[in-house]
């Protein structure tokens, strides 16, 4: 452990608006990327799935 | 070898298996990033010039990496959709593009804020984020080239050819950048070239590398899924596999 | 490939008659290309004197915008003599394939039986003698203006033709890329400048060292090296995105 202290962690020795700032801004791009390619996988089976189930129905009625 | 290959090209068969391997990528990827940023973080040793703020070298480096060779990934997608006309490829380096623009965006990022301890100022021409910079324009170019075409294969083409071209032109860019650099900034301070790092401060600069890489190929078969859902929604394969889904959900 | 199956028909009729003609008439067909875009583009001279006069107009603004100080000029002369000659490359190169693509003698070129790199390269060659050899000429007189010092004005002039030989060659693949598209201005000039860094270094690097006294040979090897490398590659690029504008 380098720090001695959790405090001592936060402030990163002077640099921590440095340090934190990068961290943050590389984590928050990594979760949105993750986050947009998990809705956009969602809404294209959404679609999907709600345009198999009109053209069931839509069979089922001419029958 | 060749039915390998176009086995491997059809997004039926692309579709089953990066099924079975995406969840091995991304657990690999959030173990070795919750590893690397651990150790980078709290347990690796402070610089001894540049303290604490070089633990930023952990997040800016395997950006870096990544941006480069993401670049490399999508010509070469671009290479085999030209000659084998493998859909998939294509599909692929559409996916790859972005992701490579947010991975330069963060590391020119991580570098400013770096630069600030380091040389008291948000922008130095420094020959790496320089080179970070004309990387960026080249992923916009290849993003915006690939979205002004209304064909989907025109546009597919034409990024492609861009694509490579770009990739012959990054080494020539790069070390004209660092010739550039030493000519006008006799070699000041880089912010990462040092010699003999200790063991206990790459150690988990390697694990952050492998887990961007991870990330990567996780997030590309993800999104490479997606956009065979979206360009092959009329073949049969895919309303099958809907309509089996929609059973199920009965 | 397969959108214009129309045009394929069409195709065989037009590749018979010049086969018959003349055989393997490559340079039959390159030494036609060349006097024809010559002619054409000395026809339009607007088109011509465009980027000549846009060169100095923005070297004249320079000096307005920052100081007409000599010695300070004398400092920065060499960098925006050559952004500006870039520039004005790059304002040209839009019209290099957009009329041919709107007469349709874009298409005929592709139907050619000679191969379409070698006719693209002579259409590059024209563009680059009626744009950044001038360009290149001019730059001295406008070195004068900027108080650029003296002994560098030939190697301003040598890089600068050098240098944009190679511009009009990578240039040309984004002019090839974006000719299709209704509005490509801008994104010729996001696919094209950040390819023009290496040769952007290295021809105001070499103004620079003859000022300081340096040698410019090596500089301009590299120039010279930079240019033989797009002239292998870059025919290929162009040949392969005018199909895809055109097919597409």
């Amino acid at each position: 452990m380098a720090f001695d202290s959790f405090a001592e962690f936060l402030a990163m020795g002077g640099h921590a608006p440095y340090v934190w700032s990068a961290w943050g801004v590389t984590a928050l791009l990594l979760l949105a990327t993750v986050w947009h390619a998990r809705a956009e996988q969602r809404q294209l089976l959404k679609g999907l799935k709600r345009r198999a189930r009109r053209a069931n129905s839509a069979r089922g009625n001419a029958q | 070898m060749w039915a390998f290959i176009h086995k491997l090209g059809s997004p039926k068969w692309f579709y089953g298996i990066s099924a079975k391997l995406q969840p091995w990528f991304w657990a690999a990827a959030a173990l070795l990033i919750v590893t690397g940023s651990l150790w980078g973080l709290a347990f690796a040793p402070a610089d001894y010039q540049q303290g604490n703020s070089f633990r930023i070298i952990y997040v800016h480096v395997p950006a870096a990496f990544l941006a480069q060779s993401i670049f490399i990934a999508m010509a070469v997608s671009g290479l085999v959709f030209m000659v084998w006309k493998i859909k998939v490829a294509d599909m692929a380096a559409a996916v790859m593009a972005p992701l490579g623009a947010a991975m330069t965006f963060v590391a020119l990022f991580s570098g400013a804020v770096w630069g600030v301890p380091t040389w008291g100022t948000w922008w130095m021409w420094d020959a790496r984020l320089t080179s970070m910079l004309i990387l960026l324009f080249l992923y916009l170019g290849v993003i915006a080239l690939r979205g002004a075409f209304t064909s989907r294969d025109s546009a597919s083409r034409a990024a492609s050819v861009l694509a490579m071209v770009g990739v012959i032109n990054i080494p020539i860019i790069k070390y004209s950048v660092d010739w550039w650099y030493t000519l006008h900034q006799p070699a000041s301070f880089t912010l990462t070239s040092r010699p003999a790092m200790p063991t206990e401060m790459w150690l988990p600069l390697v694990i952050m590398v492998l887990g961007f890489y991870s990330f990567f190929i996780a997030l590309t078969l993800m999104r490479t899924r997606s956009e065979i859902l979206r360009r092959e929604a009329n073949k049969r394969w895919v309303q099958d596999l809907v309509n089996g889904q929609v059973e199920e959900a009965r | 490939m397969h959108s214009s199956s129309q045009s394929s028909e069409t195709n065989q009729q037009v590749l018979a008659v010049p086969l018959r003609e003349h055989k393997g008439g490559l340079m039959t067909a390159v030494k036609a290309t060349l006097m024809r875009d010559l002619t054409l583009m000395l026809r339009r001279r607007g088109e011509v004197l465009n980027p000549l006069v846009f060169f100095a107009l923005v070297i004249t603004l320079f000096p307005i915008a920052i100081s007409p100080d000599p010695e300070l000029l004398a400092v920065i002369a060499p960098g925006l003599l050559w952004v500006a000659a870039l520039l004005a490359a790059l304002l040209s190169l839009d019209s290099l394939f957009r009329s041919d693509y709107d007469d349709g003698s874009l298409e005929q070129l592709l139907l050619a039986p000679q191969p379409l790199v070698a006719l693209s390269l002579a259409k590059v060659a024209v563009h680059w003698l009626l744009t950044g050899l001038p360009l290149a000429l001019m730059a001295p007189i406008l070195g004068i203006i900027l108080a650029l010092p003296a002994g560098s004005y030939a190697v301003l002039a040598l890089s600068l033709a050098l240098g944009t030989a190679s511009l009009s060659l990578i240039g040309a693949i984004g002019a090839a890329l974006t000719v299709g598209l209704a509005r490509g201005g801008v994104l010729l000039s996001l696919l094209v400048l950040p390819l023009y860094i290496p040769v952007l270094i290295f021809g105001a690097g070499a103004v620079q060292a003859a000022i300081l006294g340096d040698g410019v040979s090596a500089h301009l090897a590299i120039l010279g090296a930079l240019l033989a490398a797009s002239l292998m590659l870059a025919p290929w690029a162009i040949a392969a995105s005018l199909r895809i504008s055109i097919n597409g």
